[in-house]
């Protein structure tokens, strides 16, 4: 099966790149990434919900986020300043998550239209270094492993 | 039709991750291995024969038995930590593409 989205992370190399295809005209693909409340309903999960502070999609805007976990707890919050902001086609931003030792990561952002219907996201993340860009990576991959873990261990207690 | 056999997917397989916890204690023939499931033998030899083809297994002929091992090293590339930072943006993804598709434009931008 393939895999819609796809990461790719030279070694060595202190940037990644991220792309995906989407049965969605590019318009709305877009959108998605510009406005508020949909990237808040996107973003967030089970386990926590994302919220702007504040959102200004424009050249030379900035932006703050944060997300609470299931008590209400702000877990984590991150922001950054809008670089370049061209509808339907480029957001480069910054991104930062606060008191972390993750640094600041570069983002650029590419929308293509592939036909009326579908369309295409390129990430670029650019990161201060190749030690940060690999403990970012690291970061789903320690809490993956864990609810693998336990999923395993449910499957073998079954088992007896 | 050919099924590229990626370390990916044969570890997405519940059953076949239960068949690696207990292969990675120590070696097993098929049988012991399919003693530990309620799983039809064929269908134990399926997984078998996907984790040995993506290398998460290897097989050693004793005597008359086939043993199984387990692949430190090819589960090492699995570990290698991208494929869950690739989950989490795949799930974020493809919630988007769903709240989008039931996305009501206000203005009138016809034909969607």
């Amino acid at each position: 099966m393939e895999r819609k989205t796809k990461v790719n992370a030279g070694d060595g190399q202190q940037d990644i790149v991220i792309t995906r295809e989407f049965n969605l005209p590019l318009e709305l693909l877009f959108k998605a990434h510009a406005e508020a409340e949909l990237i808040e309903q996107w973003m967030s999960h089970e386990y926590g919900t994302t919220k702007f502070v504040k959102l200004e999609s424009r050249k030379h805007g900035s932006w703050q986020m944060e997300t609470t976990d299931a008590q209400g707890k702000v877990a984590f919050r991150a922001n950054g300043v809008i670089h370049e902001f061209v509808p339907n086609q480029k957001i480069t931003r910054t991104f930062e998550m606060e008191h972390s030792p993750f640094g600041v990561q570069l983002e650029l952002y590419v929308f293509e239209k592939l036909s009326d219907d579908t369309s295409k996201l390129t990430m670029h993340v650019i990161y201060e270094s190749v030690a940060q860009r690999d403990q970012v990576l690291k970061l789903p991959f320690s809490q993956g492993l864990n609810m693998a873990h336990n999923r395993l261990q449910d499957i073998v207690s079954k088992l007896k | 039709m050919i099924i590229r056999r990626d370390v990916f997917q044969a570890i997405a397989d519940p059953t076949r991750r239960a068949i690696l916890v207990l292969v990675a204690t120590q070696s097993m023939t098929a049988g012991a291995i399919a003693a530990n499931f309620d799983t039809a033998r064929p269908t134990v030899s399926k997984h078998l024969q996907i984790l040995t083809e993506c290398e998460l297994l290897e097989q050693e002929q004793t005597g008359r038995e086939v043993f199984y091992h387990f692949n430190p090293k090819k589960m090492k590339e699995v570990a290698d930590f991208i494929e869950p930072f690739r989950k989490m943006w795949d799930d974020r993804f493809d919630k988007l593409e769903n709240i989008m598709k039931k996305y009501n434009p206000d203005s009138n931008r016809g034909k969607k």
